[in-house]
């Protein structure tokens, strides 16, 4: 037992940390929101960094790398809202041609979990090979497939989304293209990773919300004295450092635990880390708005789009609430992981 | 793949001292009887330290002390393995042992000289010894600094006068970790200095409390011209400030461990009452509201588990644990406050009697409920934890 990120683990870390800082600093997401939420180019270059081979083997031109690996990159992804279909990328690395090389961007759609409907699908444009994930398998089709309309004002500036019009939650005949390409217990697999990816990128965005608070209580005065001299301010940034960790500790938990199911239950250590980390995520990037007063309700500061960011994770891959009731209900059932 | 961290797995050596110590806690828990009637000091005293005592000869005491010292030397995975099956097992509290062995003694380790660590480490480890900690005065809490209980030196001895508050323990124990001022003229954090004050010695009179859960587990210490040899005293003169720290963060950062995992097993209890509560015709288990609190408290405390798992991981070369103690206390406080009120509110009126009543386990629920108010107030408040972390670790400006 060694919890702590080695440090081979701390240099992938730094890698890709030093990449985002570089490639997606601040200053370009207006631009990137402009262009749609995606760049080609950057996408290229996020595979070339190894991003969505990570876990394929050496011999697939991956880094056979396992999901504590993932975590700890998704989680620099995460703190520079790294735009594009990153998990489903990631994900069907290896089983579909060009994800891994970022030739071919993929996508999907959760129709596992339960919501309200129109089902909305982000990046629809940007992809070239769209995955609905059931709950009998992972089907392959065409974006073009869906009937879908282009929402015009996404929540996310950096996440587009289109309203799905044409699928029919019960068949997929009507989709004639789509293709069966993994069984049911691929499909909830892929469920697991996505929600530890998914807690990640929140991890990141938790971490990155507080730095940014934490800079601006430093140097922002009122009253002659800097803002983070006064304690109401020093106790929220010092709730959302606490926050942080808890996310940091389930979303490693959650990662060790995909690795080696022997330590204890998987969906109980998926599920915990998406609820927390996603909690502590859209916490903190509110209290990051807070922290900026007047101008973190401007869209100039940054702190909105994490916000928003955060609202696109939560609704992905089940909420926290129904993680909540998931766990009830394994805490009911008396298979509990015991420490 | 290479060697690769970030992995929880226990191994082989963990598992095996996982089985023995399980099989032995089988046999030693039921074998050691129940907790002795509230208010009965001198029957707790003798059954907390009698399982130290037979800790110590199963070669379980001081799970985390160096092997130099008599300690196990356990490596962090054992020691997370020994927090888990004491849990599980339910076996004995720490309870009067809690001082000596899991911050007391641990500061003498790091800062004592060979004579005191002669004198009580040993000592401690096999529950001959009760400490107990001369910290907070009635107007020293949070401003431990301005502590005014008086030490002036008299040829070999220190003569002690003052008055100290909340003191765990000091009816039944034997030494006490006493802060004192040494200077008054000095500014506040310099004039301060660590003793082992002997509780046995004239001049001490000891007023207990009554606490919030009507029991007597703290009290008041007054000094009238106690005299305490200078060899007594751990580190320099006007050092003890420092000390006090060392002792603060072994407090705050390893002494509740066993207590996070025992958090989970009281949500399971929780499912437990819940499903036989009766409301509207179906059970209290059936209200979804219900239902996701609990589920919500589950995934915090496995956090909380995994992140007491991460500091410890993490714990430095001296053995003395990080600032981060003081995030991991915050969520344990809070979210024990959360199930231990959960817990009443599950029962309705039967939460009027602390006696068991109905088949419901009042004791247990209005204890955790009503003893939970203390995990944000001892050993340095939530607010005080807030500070810490503002100030030290995120680098803000300091209060004062
Ligand atoms: C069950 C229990 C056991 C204890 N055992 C011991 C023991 O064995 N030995 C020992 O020495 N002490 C012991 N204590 C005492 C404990 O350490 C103090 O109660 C604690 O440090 C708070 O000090 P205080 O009670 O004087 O509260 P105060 O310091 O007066 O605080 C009152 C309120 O003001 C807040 N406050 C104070 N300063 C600040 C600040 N700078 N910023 C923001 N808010 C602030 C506090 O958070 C609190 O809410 C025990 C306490 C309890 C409850």
């Amino acid at each position: 037992m060694d919890f702590q990120p080695s440090t081979e683990q701390k240099a992938l870390q730094e890698g890709i940390r030093a990449f985002c800082e570089d490639r997606i600093s601040l200053d370009v997401l207006p631009a990137l929101a402009e262009a749609g939420g995606f760049d080609r180019v950057l996408w290229k270059e996020l595979a070339e960094l190894g991003v969505f081979s990570l876990r394929l083997a050496e011999s697939q031109g991956g880094i056979g790398l396992g999901a504590a690996d993932v975590v700890l990159v998704f989680e620099e992804l995460g703190r520079r809202l790294a735009p594009g279909p990153i998990v489903w990328s990631e994900l069907a690395a290896g089983l579909i041609e060009g994800a891994a090389t970022g030739d071919c961007v993929v996508g999907g759609l959760d129709l596992v979990q339960v919501d309200v409907e129109p089902h909305m699908i982000e990046h629809l444009d940007a992809l070239d090979a769209l995955i609905l994930l059931r709950e009998d398998g992972l089907y392959r089709t065409t974006p073009d497939a869906l009937q879908a309309t282009p929402i015009d004002n996404p929540l996310d500036p950096l996440t587009p989304v289109h309203a799905v019009t044409s699928l029919s939650l019960s068949s997929l005949s009507s989709l004639s293209k789509a293709e069966r390409i993994a069984d049911a217990e691929t499909a909830k697999r892929w469920r697991l990773d996505a929600m530890a990816q998914s807690a990640a990128l929140a991890l990141g965005i938790a971490e990155a919300t507080l730095e940014l608070a934490l800079a601006y209580a430093k140097e922002r005065e009122q009253f002659d004295r800097t803002i983070g001299s006064f304690q109401a301010i020093k106790h929220m940034l010092a709730d959302m450092f606490t926050r942080q960790e808890l996310a940091r500790a389930s979303v490693y938990a959650a990662g060790a635990t995909l690795d080696h199911p022997e330590v204890g239950d998987v969906e109980q250590a998926v599920r915990g880390a998406k609820l927390i980390a996603g909690e502590a995520a859209m916490k903190n990037a509110r209290a990051c708005v807070q922290v900026h007063g007047g101008m973190g309700y401007t869209w100039e500061i940054p702190a909105h789009y994490y916000l928003k960011r955060c609202w696109v994770l939560e609704n992905g891959f089940d909420a926290g609430h129904a993680h909540a009731d998931w766990l009830a209900d394994r805490l009911g059932a008396g298979a509990t992981d015991g420490g | 793949m290479g060697e690769r961290a970030m992995d929880l797995r226990y191994s082989q050596t963990d598992e095996k001292f996982r089985n023995e110590l399980r099989a032995w806690l089988a046999d030693a828990v039921p074998a050691h009887g129940t907790v002795p009637a509230e208010g009965d000091w001198d029957a707790r005293r003798g059954y907390d330290t009698g399982w130290q005592r037979k800790l110590y000869d199963a070669g379980y005491a001081g799970i985390n002390w160096p092997a130099e010292y008599g300690g196990r030397g356990a490596p962090l995975s054992e020691q997370l393995v020994y927090y888990e099956e004491i849990a599980r097992a339910r076996a004995p509290y720490v309870g009067v042992n809690f001082v000596g062995l899991l911050h007391g003694g641990p500061t003498l380790i790091v800062e004592g000289n060979d004579e005191q660590k002669a004198a009580h480490l040993d000592a401690i480890l096999k529950g001959e010894e009760v400490w107990c900690q001369g910290f907070s005065e009635p107007s020293a809490g949070s401003d431990l600094a301005s502590l005014r209980t008086r030490a002036v030196r008299e040829g070999d001895d220190y003569v002690i006068d003052g008055h100290k508050i909340w003191t765990s323990f000091a009816q039944v124990a034997d030494y006490c970790e006493l802060l004192v001022r040494t200077d008054p003229d000095a500014p506040k954090h310099k004039g301060i200095t660590w003793l082992i004050l002997d509780m046995r010695a004239a001049g001490i009179e000891i007023r207990p409390l009554r606490t919030i859960i009507g029991g007597t587990e703290f009290g008041e210490v007054f000094f009238d011209r106690v005299r305490v040899p200078v060899s007594q005293r751990v580190g320099p003169e006007n050092e003890g400030w420092r000390i006090a720290n060392v002792t603060l963060r072994f407090e705050r950062g390893t002494s509740f461990a066993s207590q996070m995992v025992e958090l989970k097993r009281f949500l399971a209890e929780l499912v437990d009452a819940a499903s036989r509560v009766t409301r509207h015709h179906a059970s209290a288990w059936d209200d979804a509201a219900l239902r996701r609190e609990i589920g919500h408290m589950q995934a915090e405390s496995d956090a909380l588990w995994a992140m007491v798992k991460l500091s410890v991981s993490q714990a430095n070369e001296s053995g003395v644990p990080g600032i981060g103690g003081s995030a991991v206390k915050l969520v344990y406080s809070e979210l024990y406050q959360r199930v231990g009120e959960l817990a009443m509110r599950l029962i309705g009126r039967a939460a009027l009697s602390w006696d068991d009543v109905g088949g419901w386990p009042n004791k247990r629920f209005l204890y955790s409920g009503m003893q939970s108010l203390s995990l944000s107030i001892a050993a340095g408040t939530s607010q005080i934890q807030r500070n810490i972390i503002a100030e030290r670790i995120l680098g803000l400006p300091k209060d004062r």
